[in-house]
């Protein structure tokens, strides 16, 4: 195939990704599934509330599985003197309150037990901080990243010790399973943050389709096809192989500039034309660009500054995976939108894979004059964990 | 999928999933008409796994069996446990009494309305857990009273547990501690205390 980078890197331009791809976001989506043996169940029940996704294996599900529509990111903070034997009892009950509530079970001690029926496709996932390894006395895999120059980074979306990502294609299933969640996280921890986020609806459009992020752009991911050299560790630290990292950055839109902006201007800022996702050299949504080609003027079609030329990852082994989320607020008393991208990637490396991208966006992407980076927090996501066990077990038991 | 064994994985204190409570019901247990005792109930519990669940879940079909036993966490005084009992044998299993390290009394209770009002008193004759049938200890429900709790039950925490069985040999589990906001019917002491 050859299609080189997919609309979705558009919102993850925005966000803050390169991607070259070689494949469409979607099938490597499908491939990334396939790895996890879950295929025929989620094509078979996509959808539905019944929809179950596996929680045991050797990675934890919510990176590889397709996304789900609705998405919450609790941000907790471990309280004063919470140490290792603290957060050893702290994930083994958030293990089990997930082990039970992906499957259509309800948490122990559930008190709403009726709202645990519908998994759809519930996915809960678990990501340790810098701050959780040094509570624990282990050391961190992963650090703070460095700042950029177009951060306005704030507090309240920043940080934490650990993080839980649950997605589902349901919101009241959603719901109940935070709430689970934050009934027995808060003795260990407070909520340093909460971000709720969503995607198109399931069943809305046909599987595969590329969505839109409330910019207007294609949001077509063009993710990596092979999660086991870009996502997956393999060495470093035994209980983090089968792991990855999380970076989860929030990018406000700044909507009312944006409306400002006519369609030229806004495909010029891309290199990408609004309706089909093409790029401004090709016809086609998954056509290779031509960075190369100029116009009658001798400049470049794709502009210096395009995003799609500024995320552009030579090495298409070092694509990260984007599983980003869209967030919108209430709106201001005077109609002004507080919306934007909960962008979330995963890759092996952060320093070799996300970070050298995000310098390049920061340093000059036409892009940023409608975008703002507000939030920034990373974690390490452990290896999944055999029925017997709990997240974190090889890392925190060792 | 199914897990990729792990080095280390069968040391770590596992959770209690339905998988390792369905084994630990088939290992952990005793039956009204005489079986042993499989194991110490945290080995049970942690060594269990679906592989070798399998042979005693199925080769001791009659035994009486806890599943999800929880226990209210409390920094001290009294809390309860709870769980779902489980009798796969012809005959009822009566549950006389139960203990635990946390607690020198131990009662087990039931719940009932006296005026209008939710009051927590000790069973009379005990538990009864029906013929191929299940008995739930539940918040508002029957439940195993621990009373003069003097150490700090933290979530997440294992507490081992014996109950008494008439005419048979004890069921021992361990529970885990849970936080839970209800569970607090006013308490109206039994005669034998």
């Amino acid at each position: 195939m050859g299609a080189a980078i997919s609309r979705r890197s558009l919102l993850a331009g925005g966000a803050a990704l390169p991607v070259a791809a070689a494949v469409p976001g979607r099938q490597a989506v499908a491939d990334a599934v396939a790895g996890q043996a879950a295929t025929g169940k989620v094509a078979a029940a996509a959808g539905t509330g019944d929809a179950v996704e596996p929680f045991h294996g050797p990675h934890q599900a919510g990176i590889a599985t397709v996304p789900q529509a609705h998405a919450v990111f609790l941000g907790l903070d471990l309280l004063p003197g919470t140490g290792k034997e603290a957060v050893v009892r702290l994930m083994q009950l958030l293990t089990d309150d997930a082990r039970r509530l992906t499957q259509g079970r309800p948490a122990l001690a559930d008190t709403e037990p009726e709202l645990a029926v519908s998994p759809a496709r519930l996915t809960v996932t678990f990501g340790f901080g810098p701050g959780l390894f040094a509570a624990a006395g282990v050391t961190s895999p992963v650090r703070a990243l460095p700042a950029f120059e177009t951060d306005r980074l704030q507090d309240r979306w920043s940080g934490g010790d650990l993080l839980v990502q649950l997605c589902a294609d349901d919101p009241m299933t959603v719901a109940h399973a935070l709430r689970m969640v934050v009934k027995d996280a808060r003795a260990f921890a407070k909520v340093r943050w909460s971000q709720r986020g969503f995607r198109r609806a399931a069943g809305t459009q046909a599987p595969g389709t590329t969505q839109r992020n409330l910019m207007g752009q294609l949001d077509g991911t063009v993710n990596p096809s092979n999660l086991d050299r870009s996502v997956w560790l393999s060495d470093g630290p035994e209980g983090m192989r089968g792991g990855t990292t999380m970076v989860l950055r929030r990018i406000r839109m700044k909507l009312e500039q944006w409306d400002a902006a006519d369609r030229s201007a806004r495909e010029f800022t891309i290199g990408r034309r609004l309706d089909t996702g093409a790029p401004l050299t090709g016809r086609n949504e998954h056509d290779e660009p031509d960075l190369n080609r100029l116009n009658q003027l001798g400049f470049p079609v794709i502009a210096e500054f395009a995003h799609i030329r500024r995320a552009r990852a030579a090495d298409v082994g070092q694509r990260i995976l984007r599983r980003p989320y869209n967030y919108d607020e209430p709106v201001g008393a005077d109609g002004t939108a507080d919306s934007g991208l909960i962008f979330v990637s995963y890759q092996a490396d952060i320093d070799r894979q996300f970070v050298p991208v995000q310098r390049r966006l920061a340093e000059g992407d036409l892009l940023n004059e409608w975008i703002t980076p507000i939030g920034s927090a990373v974690f390490a996501i452990p290896p999944g964990c055999a029925p017997e066990g709990w997240i974190g077990d090889r890392l925190l038991t060792a | 999928m199914s897990g990729v064994p792990v080095p280390g994985w069968r040391k770590a204190l596992p959770v209690f999933s339905r998988h390792v409570l369905v084994l630990a019901a088939a290992l952990v247990t005793v039956t009204a008409c005489g079986a042993q005792q499989a194991e110490q109930p945290s080995q049970a519990v942690s060594s269990a796994s679906p592989a070798q669940a399998g042979a005693p879940a199925s080769g001791r079909a009659g035994v009486l069996s806890i599943t999800d036993p929880w226990v209210k966490t409390t920094k001290k005084g009294m809390t309860a446990a709870f769980g779902t009992l489980v009798n796969p044998t012809d005959s009822d299993i009566t549950i006389v009494s139960g203990s635990t390290p946390l607690s020198s009394r131990v009662e087990l209770h039931e719940v009932v309305d006296s005026g209008g009002k939710m009051i927590m008193r000790p069973k009379e004759g005990g538990i009864v857990v029906p013929a191929r049938g299940t008995h739930e200890l539940r918040p508002g429900g029957d439940h195993i009273m621990l009373m003069d709790v003097t150490e700090e039950v933290k979530p997440g925490v294992r507490v081992p547990f014996t109950l008494t069985v008439k005419g048979g040999s004890p069921l021992e589990f361990t529970a885990v501690g849970k936080d839970f906001a209800g569970g607090r019917e006013d308490y109206q002491p039994g005669m034998k205390h």
